[in-house]
């Protein structure tokens, strides 16, 4: 018997109906995968680029135990991106494969690492907005349909909240030390209130892949929904915390339930994701070291296992 | 420049429990597969049990081969055969 | 204080049991017989040397050859943090008077000081542990002599009479056995790799060599040392010793440098809260 492709499809189309998750060997429409490969590499990337901007603060942080704590975050990082770069290659495409594709430009990763990080208050600034904007991207993408990637969420998740709340912790323990360190936060706050804001995507108006992934079930909700969640989930944190969110239109709107807030500045994020941001040279440049300097240990190892096999 | 094979990870979390898949990775031999599961997936939590396999090595049916919709996808060149459902009780997920 | 919700008991950490204070509940009382001060520059020497040895194997986050190595190596990074902090602890509770004199109303603790407020000419580390990574087969070379040594080190250390360092000891050698084992198989496969790894591996050894005296190794180190140059087809380089005087706090500019570095925040912030 032969199965046609529009029995395929229905067959696809069914299964993430109902709700059901697809699974690697299952038929997929080829967009589908496309998609799917487009959203995890980046996503993937995005982990281990993000690695970068805290990174750099290990070396410096002000105690052992805030040292131990920000490595291992970071080294979280890492572990998120190869959970998620496998998520991918069940699509039928290699580490390897979307390392070039990220080195080369083909694929992107979050603007928001493309953010210099000047401030020691930025580790905890990123754990709190950023760490916190990711999780509400992320916690409905636990249901997501493709199989792999839902249950590589779900791991994220459960590390994702260890990160936001050390982050937040920092910047509470911060804000009761002296002056100068409680300037330190409210200033690293100014600088990453909007670039967090951004993390959800452009405007649903002019997000134009995002009805196609509701339909598959890659996506649940839409960017202007998750970041109206972050805005409200948000703003009584900081409250608790003592800092100012640098919006003016930020207020309370009682009608609908839920806060107002400015639109964020569309053209700068554009041209971050076009690669003028701050820091887009110097993240692919540090990325693509790493990589080439570490052939020939890569090689090494397969020679030597190579040897063993003989 | 070479790659990797890629190589599926399974837990025994305690004793008494079955090994669960858990995830992927990658690493030269057998050996070093074992070290990197340590590192990634256990970070060295004593008295588990690990074992790892290469992906290729695994024989797999499809669920959906029952179904009359199934097709063979063997245009597709597929890295992993399939990903396992993760209980609730394996720790460290 | 949130240690215990935000950190639980994963054993992703490679603590004891309260994150803020690491000898919390733990009896400080030097035993009789030891002399505090002693112990307390022995604490240092292995305080030291954990410290520095793990702010350089951070240094590789984020530039690993590849994920697994990374996080492997911020594991390793992250066990030896975690020895330092207790041995500075033991240090500072042994001895207060190596510790370095902060304001009256500074929120830091007693091993913070130490590690942030102690000149290089105050650390106790051997010079191995100080030098640059260089590549990945210096970093390997260096994990391998200095971590086979250290196990060495500890497993005499469980049987201290101070009851503290007994414990760290006892913790300590599982993942000093693991850091071993890890750099002897890394230092073997570059060793039997390509010509370009064998050639990088000897390089680093021969770099080496030269401060393999100061670690002073007992007789049956070299034994197990001589396994791994046997099995990586290696034989001892023929270098002249340097006078490391690491132990005596003599010390490189790379420690300056490294220190410099590590201290700049906390000293810029002497009363800071963290």
């Amino acid at each position: 018997m032969t199965v046609t492709e529009t029995e395929l499809a229905g067959h696809f189309e069914a299964t993430v109906a109902r709700g059901d998750r697809v699974e690697p060997r299952d038929w997929m429409p080829e967009a589908y995968r496309k998609t799917l490969i487009r959203q995890i590499a980046q996503h993937a990337h995005s982990e281990i680029i993000g690695m970068q901007p805290e990174g750099d603060w290990i070396s410096r942080a002000p105690s052992l135990r805030r040292k131990a704590i920000l490595l291992a975050k970071v080294q979280d990082e890492a572990g998120h991106g190869l959970y998620l770069y496998s998520a991918c290659e069940t699509l039928g495409t290699s580490r390897r494969e979307l390392t070039e594709k990220l080195l080369s430009g083909k694929q992107k990763y979050s603007s928001i690492f493309n953010y210099p990080t000047p401030s020691y208050a930025d580790v905890g600034t990123i754990g709190w907005l950023v760490d916190g904007a990711a999780i509400c991207n992320q916690v409905p993408l636990c249901r997501t349909s493709f199989g792999p990637y839902g249950r590589a969420m779900i791991r994220i998740c459960k590390e994702e909240s260890f990160h936001q709340r050390q982050g937040y912790e920092l910047l509470m323990t911060m804000m009761r030390g002296t002056d100068e360190q409680r300037a330190m936060v409210q200033e690293s706050v100014d600088r990453f209130w909007w670039p967090a804001l951004m993390m959800f995507g452009p405007p649903d108006d002019a997000s134009p892949n995002t009805e196609q992934s509701m339909a598959w079930g890659i996506k649940r909700n839409t960017n202007d929904e998750l970041r109206q969640k972050f805005v409200d989930m948000t703003v009584p944190q900081a409250r608790a915390l003592g800092v100012t969110l640098p919006d003016p239109e930020l207020r309370w709107n009682s009608e609908r339930q839920a806060h107002d807030f400015g639109e964020p500045d569309w053209h700068e994020f554009w041209a971050v994701v076009k690669g003028n941001g701050p820091c887009n040279a110097e993240r692919l440049d540090r990325r693509r070291s790493a990589h080439e300097d570490g052939a020939w240990v890569r090689d090494a190892a397969v020679a030597f296992a190579e040897e063993g096999a003989r | 420049m070479s790659e990797w094979p890629l190589y599926e990870v399974f837990l025994r979390s305690k004793r008494g429990l079955n090994h669960v898949h858990v995830g992927s990775l990658h690493a030269p031999d057998d050996r070093f597969a074992l070290m990197h599961a340590r590192d990634v997936y256990t970070r060295r939590n004593e008295g588990v049990s690990i074992w790892v396999v290469r992906a290729c090595e695994i024989t797999a049916s499809s669920p959906d081969e029952k179904d009359p919709m199934f097709a063979p996808s063997g245009d597709k060149v597929y890295r992993h055969p399939t990903f396992y459902d993760i209980p609730e009780h394996v720790p460290h997920m | 204080m949130i240690s215990d919700d935000l950190l639980g008991n994963d054993a992703h950490w490679a603590f004891g049991t309260d994150f803020e204070d690491p000898l919390a509940g733990v009896d400080t009382t030097v035993p009789d017989g030891v002399d505090p001060a002693a112990l307390a520059r022995y604490c240092l020497m292995l305080g030291d040397d954990a410290l520095v040895l793990s702010q350089r194997l951070s240094e590789w986050c984020s530039r690993a050859p590849d994920l697994e190595e990374d996080i492997a190596l911020a594991n390793v990074a992250l066990d030896l943090l975690g020895q330092a902090r207790l041995l500075l602890a033991r240090a500072a509770a042994a001895d207060p008077s190596v510790v370095p004199a902060l304001p009256d109303d500074s929120p830091v603790p007693a091993e913070d000081a130490l590690a942030f407020f102690r000149s290089p000419a105050e650390f106790r580390n051997v010079t191995m542990a100080e030098l640059p990574n260089g590549d990945f087969a210096e970093t390997i070379t260096r994990l391998l002599l200095l971590s086979i040594c250290r196990l060495a080190e500890f497993e005499s250390m469980v049987a201290h009479p101070d009851a503290v360092l007994a414990a760290v000891a006892a913790k300590g050698r599982k993942e000093l056995a693991y850091h071993r084992d890890f750099a002897a198989r890394w230092f073997v496969t570059l060793a039997r790799g390509t010509a370009e790894s064998r050639r990088r591996v000897l390089g680093a050894l021969d770099g080496l060599w030269a401060f393999w005296p100061e670690l002073d190794a007992p007789a049956d180190v070299e034994v197990v040392l001589d396994q791994v140059f046997a099995a990586a087809d290696v034989s001892r380089p023929e270098v002249t010793p340097a006078r490391g005087l690491g132990r005596e706090c003599v010390h490189t500019e790379a420690l300056t440098d490294l220190l410099a570095e590590m201290q700049s925040v906390a000293r810029a912030h002497p009363k800071g809260l963290w």
